[in-house]
């Protein structure tokens, strides 16, 4: 579903990314792991398009995305869940849901949409009318996937999702996100709980100082002596 | 001594209809604020060209009254989006302040445009409605016509922005721009279609000014810094307080011009901004 | 090359230019002094949208006095700057110690810009409101001059008197930029924080400036009022006259001494220069250079931001850096 191939990017004159080719098939969900300042955050803003290839190239569905402006990138069925959740703080949570069903496709299936994410989130359906800015952390992240569901994408990115989260919170997002690709939603999630976050993808990328180090199964990983060591601290 | 003075209330009531027609002044360019975060000085003079406007079509082209203002109003609009695309857009990373300066440039330019094309002579309509008079009091119609039309003006205006997609997009760009790309919105698309709104509130401020006032190239600096004055005083931005802040200062204008002069009743209506500027800098309902 | 120039332009009124030249001169250097007085406080961060004011208190604070006690305008100047003083303060000090800064600053300023115009309106019966002022006559005699009544009916007079006044002003705009308050300032209007931390006291520092600068405003409006002899609240306060005191320092540059002089005779050139130029057609567009003005405004701040003769100098340092590098 979703390709990139030999992409390098950064900011001004700073390069995070060294060529990372990494592949995401229809249905799967797959984890790009890795310490803080590999890149993460910056793969998943290169293919959201909010900061520009050097080179190489991102594809969805085998279209390209290289013309595509960064407001466009959700019509082609990406949506992304930012870092740090970014929700606005002054708009409601029903009216954070609006945002997300902004393009015009989504608008004639807001309600259903909605529906559906108050469903996995039924939280979000008590606070409804509460401004987000006043949410606990997880009800933020609830928000904000629920937000990115809402364009009913096919593509969900999740830029770490358990950053500053109880762990039993963690872990009812994590299973979430399990859900949401049971559900038929491709997912491509990057994170540092690397414990957690292997425990519901099926395959992960492990990405450090903007290249691929190494790439499995999660049972693969976990298994390895290299992850087990380096970040699992066993 | 009288406890109830009838004319004190009329002054205390003419202040209302005041205040709605302000509110309705500061509402674009408090939006334009909010969302963009530039004042337009000019936004007085976008008024005054919207006058000039209604008055070409309909005293020198002869077209129908109504007809004349709704195309006072698109074109304000259109004057609006033009602002931005032209003038805001190529200082957007500009400091601050330049910002606030280009629009003074524009104010010079569109007066004098106005002056080019008008002259400095007083134009009016032509139009005369009788006062309304109520037991003792006397009301003139346009005042109340402005204000009920201007309450309507922001109560849709309201709507629109708590209502609609584009109107969510409008308040959620204010709060975070660098992730509306991820909404699939477009920022710069945002930008001038809520330029073009400041634009058509500014349309409809002089459909409803037009009614009231003589036309003039600087009428604009009889209304302009008061405009300002009151989405300051509401805290920049912030809508609700910008409309409490009309009302204020409408009493101000209202009855201390009723009790001393008319001009002593924006004296003391500056001199209050001033004194609330030094208490709560952010504006009376401005948040830290 | 500085006295050359100085002398050259000393000997103004001996080229044979006519009244109406030496007139022109005299305007350029008066704008030219009151907008060196706003810059002080401009090119520091501190974007007065009010200098209406002062210049208004000045000029009518010294006509009042003359015309309805018969104090001298000595006197009444002092008056007029003490007045100036005491607004500057009462307005600065509120302002810096609250950290009113932006546009913030520039709104409260026009605020009071407003409210000395509509004071003076409002006060009719002794200002004449609207329709201005002349200071009473003190020449009625033949006499040509009055030193006491500040009333000379020779331009020579007046060129030499401004000339004074203007040299002064940019002597202070040099003192001020080289004095360590500038450093504290440039310190301050970019992070006022920092500046603290360094033991500047922030507060003082922009009450001085602003002082200065207001002081210098309101003399400019008392010599505005006793060489044109005509004053009203439009011409000599309010959001009009502000704006344009912001906007020929613009053009002009603010960050080099001469700059501002440089945007109030760039101002008065175009007007009068479009005025000859358009000959009659003027007379049928009277707002044309204002137009012009206008556009040359939001022209120069996007893209010309320091000003023509800040533009000009940058220009020429990195022309001869070039070639002082090429030469080495």
């Amino acid at each position: 579903m979703l390709a990139l191939t030999d992409v390098c990017a950064g900011y001004g004159t700073f390069q995070a990314l060294f060529g990372v080719s990494l592949e995401v098939r229809a249905g799967e969900s797959v984890a790009v792991i890795g310490p803080n300042g590999a890149g993460k955050t910056t793969l998943l803003r290169a293919i959201s398009k909010l900061i520009n290839l050097g080179a190489g190239e991102v594809t969805m569905q085998g279209r390209s995305l290289k013309h595509v402006a960064p407001h466009e990138v959700i019509a082609n069925g990406i949506a992304q869940v930012p870092e740090n959740r970014r929700l606005f703080p002054r708009l409601t949570v029903e009216e954070n849901l609006r945002m997300g069903s902004f393009l015009l496709s989504a608008r004639k299936k807001h309600q259903q949409q909605r529906d559906h994410v108050f469903d996995l989130f039924p939280r979000l359906k008590e606070r409804r009318a509460q401004l987000a800015g006043t949410l606990s952390g997880g009800e933020q992240q609830m928000c904000a996937i629920g937000r990115a569901l809402m364009s009913r994408p096919k593509l969900l990115l999740l830029d770490e999702p358990s950053a500053g989260l109880a762990p039993v919170i963690v872990q009812s997002i994590m299973q979430m996100v399990k859900k949401i690709c049971a559900e038929g939603t491709t997912v491509l999630i990057v994170e540092q709980n690397i414990r957690q976050v292997l425990k519901v993808v099926d395959r992960a990328y492990l990405l450090e100082t903007g290249r691929i180090k190494t790439s499995g199964s999660s049972a693969e990983l976990l298994a390895s002596d290299e992850i087990r060591k380096a970040y699992l601290g066993l | 001594m009288e406890v109830f003075d009838i004319f004190l209330l009329e002054a205390v009531l003419n202040g209302i209809l005041l205040g709605g027609l302000l509110a309705l002044l500061s509402l674009g360019l408090n939006l334009i604020f909010g969302v963009i975060d530039v004042v337009w000085i000019c936004y007085a003079e976008m008024i005054m060209i919207g006058m000039y406007a209604v008055y070409a079509l309909h005293v020198q082209q002869h077209w129908p009254l109504l007809a004349a203002m709704a195309a006072g109003i698109a074109f304000v609009a259109l004057l609006g989006a033009l602002m931005h695309q032209f003038v805001i857009r190529p200082v957007l990373s500009a400091e601050p302040i330049n910002q606030l300066l280009v629009t003074g440039g524009v104010l010079f330019f569109l007066q004098a445009a106005a002056t080019l094309a008008f002259g400095i002579e007083f134009k009016n309509l032509g139009v005369r409605l009788p006062p309304v008079s109520i037991g003792e009091m006397s009301f003139s119609l346009p005042r109340i016509i402005a204000f009920m039309v201007a309450v309507a003006g922001v109560a849709v205006t309201w709507l629109f922005l708590t209502r609609s997609y584009l109107g969510t997009a409008i308040r959620a760009i204010s709060q975070d721009r660098a992730i509306m790309p991820l909404m699939g919105v477009n920022p710069d698309r945002i930008f001038v279609v809520t330029s073009a709104l400041g634009g058509a509130l500014a349309g409809l401020s002089a459909c409803l000014l037009v009614l009231q006032y003589d036309i003039h190239p600087a009428i604009g600096l009889s209304f302009g810094p008061i405009t300002f004055l009151i989405c300051v005083l509401g805290g920049l931005g912030n809508m609700l307080g910008g409309l409490a802040a009309a009302f204020i200062f409408a009493q101000f204008i209202s009855v201390g011009g009723f009790i001393f002069a008319i001009e002593w009743g924006y004296v003391i209506a500056f001199v209050f901004f001033i004194a609330v500027m030094f208490w709560r800098p952010q504006g009376l309902l401005g948040g830290k | 090359m500085k006295f050359l120039a100085l002398a050259l332009l000393a000997g103004t009124p001996f080229y044979g230019l006519g009244n109406y030249l030496l007139h022109l001169v005299i305007m350029c250097l008066l704008w030219g002094y009151v907008y060196t007085s706003w810059s002080i406080m401009g090119r520091l961060g501190l974007v007065s949208f009010g200098h209406g004011a002062f210049l208004g208190i000045g000029a009518y604070s010294v006509v009042m006095l003359w015309n309805h006690f018969g104090v001298s305008p000595w006197i009444g100047a002092l008056a007029g700057v003490v007045a100036s003083a005491l607004v500057a303060v009462i307005i600065g000090l509120p302002c810096f110690r609250f950290k009113i800064v932006g546009h913030y600053f520039a709104l409260v300023t026009l605020a009071l810009s407003e409210v000395t115009r509509l004071v003076i309106v409002a006060l009719r019966d002794q200002t004449g409101g609207s329709l201005g002022a002349t200071p009473n006559t003190a020449l009625a005699q033949g006499n040509p001059w009055s030193l006491g009544a500040l009333q000379f009916s020779d331009k020579i007079v007046w060129f030499y008197a401004i000339l004074v006044v203007w040299l002064a002003g940019l002597w202070v705009w040099t003192k001020v930029d080289r004095g360590m308050t500038r450093l504290a300032l440039e310190a301050i209007s970019q992070e006022e924080e920092a500046a603290a931390s360094i033991g500047i006291n922030v507060t003082r520092s922009k009450l001085f400036v602003t002082l200065i600068s207001a002081v210098m405003t309101s003399i400019g409006g008392v010599l505005y009022a006793q060489y044109q002899l005509y004053i009203n609240p439009e011409t000599v306060s309010g959001i009009g006259i502000s704006l344009q005191m912001v906007f020929g320092v613009i053009v002009g540059g603010m960050f080099v001494v001469l700059g501002p002089t440089v945007g109030a005779v760039f101002t008065l050139l175009l007007s009068e220069g479009l005025r000859l130029a358009l000959g009659d057609a003027f007379k049928q567009f009277p707002a044309l250079d204002l137009a012009i003005y206008g556009l040359m405004l939001v022209l120069f701040i996007i893209y010309l931001p320091k000003g023509i003769l800040g533009t000009a100098t940058d220009a020429w340092r990195k022309h001869s850096s070039a070639r002082a590098a090429a030469r080495r």
